[in-house]
């Protein structure tokens, strides 16, 4: 089963709901982990996995063989990102811009064109405190997160529960982190901010055919502008994770809150017994 | 003309609260959200929308059945997964058009998609550009570039002195066309362990970019421990902290209220922003 978790707004609480739940669920059943943020990769900081294996993550970008290239005008003609542009008797390739589509190097009549794999981010596998562990890393400068996402999905095991850390947003980095997932989790705060970024998560997942519910986090105050909207939606409320400052102080030195709080590893439980309802019905 | 660009990395770390309360205090600016998959700072300067303006993404594939003869090559050269049993899957395609190319009894055409809307609007801070991005649509970073464009044109007709930018989190391509252009990026960042290392990427990301670099850390008395080293962080890396925000209930009432905290209160936190926002301005006066 996969299970993702997501949210609109950032800084909700995602990583904190993966970290803990896996880690709540690992001596029951075997669980991997999958990193998907990656842009701004943080559940290794509370689960510390040992890497064993690093794969570059590339793209194909073309090169173009001068001496061969005619300077007819179809590659940059058939490139819809206009990664490549005629310069005086040259063919220069802008390759920020390419998406290694494989278009000018394929429709190229005097196969003048090659394709390089330009490195773009790398994945890392390991274990965690017996939880398999895989993540995703973009590089600095990189713009197409995507193809990262894409691979971390490709190492997907079936017999596990796989869970994932999305990126936030509704754009097309969290919808290649959530897409082909049994359940989804959307982690929201109770605010506005909070409420109007919940809104869109919704419309995406529902857009996905996804079934979901919402965990609160830093429940408290406002829960109630939550609480209205999801029983007008009918949304299922899967968990409520109070606001304590002890809980941001843990959460601050990148520990996990299920070591140390009995009462938070009860709500896991629950949380897990919640998803699994769900996806049975 | 002069733009700032308010960064995080981290999501969730008070870019809006930042933005909003430098929006409220720093007059003669024309303001925008470039967070545009999760827009939120209307919700704190309540615009109202003059222009409407449609947002044509990338073109996605569409196959005309009448045509097709389900030869497959279309499948094939699609890298993207986006065509299985000749039925484009939309949220998948990117428009490239090899596909398009490729087919030999040309049955597919590339349609345009609408892909968002982008607003202008007047705040009672001054104008205000923003957009929003439709749902599992991509290119936020060329929305977030139109978004900038349309702002420094009302900047540059009205003679206003500064662009203020609400970002995306992240580093990734809406950042990238955030920063791009931006003479000023504060980075808000807060005293957590993911807090200060989605600072170091995002730092990493800004040294690419022509741009003066301060940070501010948000909610800094939760854990002094941690603010203490990102203060040291900053220091080993020559960047100026130029913002501490204590953590204030104000902060969730005001937003609460859908104002920016330094309207709605004179406690700490709208203390801090205000020196936020002399401090910024003090950057521009040499």
């Amino acid at each position: 089963m996969i299970v993702a978790i997501a949210s609109g707004k950032g800084g909700t609480g995602k990583t904190t709901v993966a970290v803990n739940l896996a880690f709540s669920l690992k001596d029951k059943i075997p669980v991997a982990l999958l990193d998907c943020d990656v842009e701004e990769p943080n559940a290794h900081l509370f689960l510390m996995p040992e890497f064993t294996e690093k794969e570059l993550v590339t793209l194909p970008v073309p090169a173009i063989d001068q001496e061969k290239c005619t300077l007819c005008g179809i590659c940059t003609k058939v490139c819809a990102y206009h990664a490549l542009a005629q310069v005086g008797k040259k063919i220069l390739v802008f390759e920020e811009l390419c998406h290694g589509c494989g278009g000018c190097s394929l429709l190229c009549p005097s196969k003048a064109i090659t394709e390089i794999h330009k490195e773009i981010g790398f994945v890392e596998q390991g274990i965690a405190k017996g939880i398999e562990f895989i993540q995703g890393t973009l590089s600095i400068g990189s713009v197409l997160a995507p193809p990262v996402i894409k691979k971390v999905k490709s190492q997907i095991s079936k017999d596990k529960l796989v869970i994932i850390d999305s990126p936030p947003g509704t754009s097309c980095s969290m919808i290649n982190a959530i897409y082909g997932a049994d359940y989804c989790v959307l982690v929201t705060e109770p605010t506005p901010f909070g409420l109007n970024d919940l809104k869109l998560a919704v419309e995406t997942v529902r857009e996905l055919g996804i079934p979901f519910g919402i965990v609160i986090n830093r429940a408290g105050e406002g829960d109630h502008i939550i609480e209205k909207y999801l029983q007008e939606q009918s949304i299922p409320l899967l968990m409520k994770i109070p606001f304590d400052r002890r809980y941001a102080a843990c959460y601050a030195e990148g520990r996990l809150l299920v070591e140390e709080f009995s009462e938070i590893r009860e709500l896991f439980y629950n949380l897990w017994n919640a998803i699994e309802r769900q996806v049975e019905a | 003309m002069k733009e700032i660009v308010v960064l995080s990395g981290k999501g969730g770390t008070g870019k809006t609260t930042v933005t909003a309360s430098l929006a409220a205090l720093v007059k003669d600016a024309v303001l925008t959200d470039c967070d545009v998959d999760a827009a939120d700072l209307y919700l704190l300067l309540n615009p109202e929308i003059k222009e409407t303006f449609e947002f044509l993404g990338n073109q996605k594939a569409c196959i005309n059945e009448d045509k097709c003869n389900k030869c497959g090559r279309c499948e094939k050269v699609c890298r993207f997964g986006a065509i299985i049993d000749f039925k484009v899957n939309s949220i998948f395609c990117e428009g490239c058009r090899v596909c398009y190319n490729i087919c030999p009894e040309r049955a597919i055409n590339m349609v345009d998609t609408l892909s968002g809307h982008r607003y202008i609007s007047e705040t009672r801070y001054g104008p205000m550009v923003h957009a929003s991005l439709g749902i599992a649509e991509e290119n936020s970073g060329r929305l977030v570039s139109l978004v900038k464009k349309a702002a420094r044109e009302i900047a540059q007709r009205g003679g206003y002195k500064y662009i203020i930018t609400d970002g995306p989190p992240g580093i990734g391509c809406p950042v990238i066309s955030s920063l791009s252009g931006a003479d000023v990026a504060l980075i808000v960042t807060e005293p957590t362990t993911a807090g200060l290392h989605d600072l170091e990427r995002v730092l990493k990301l800004a040294e690419n970019f022509k741009v003066t670099v301060k940070v501010i850390i948000n909610k800094f008395d939760l854990a002094e421990e941690k603010s203490k080293e990102i203060e040291q962080y900053c220091i080993d890396k020559g960047i100026e902290v130029i913002g501490r925000i204590p953590f204030d209930e104000d902060v969730v009432r005001a937003i609460s209220k859908g104002v920016p905290p330094v309207e709605y209160s004179s406690g700490p936190a709208a203390e801090a922003l205000k020196v936020i926002a002399r401090e910024t301005q003090n950057l521009f006066l040499f």
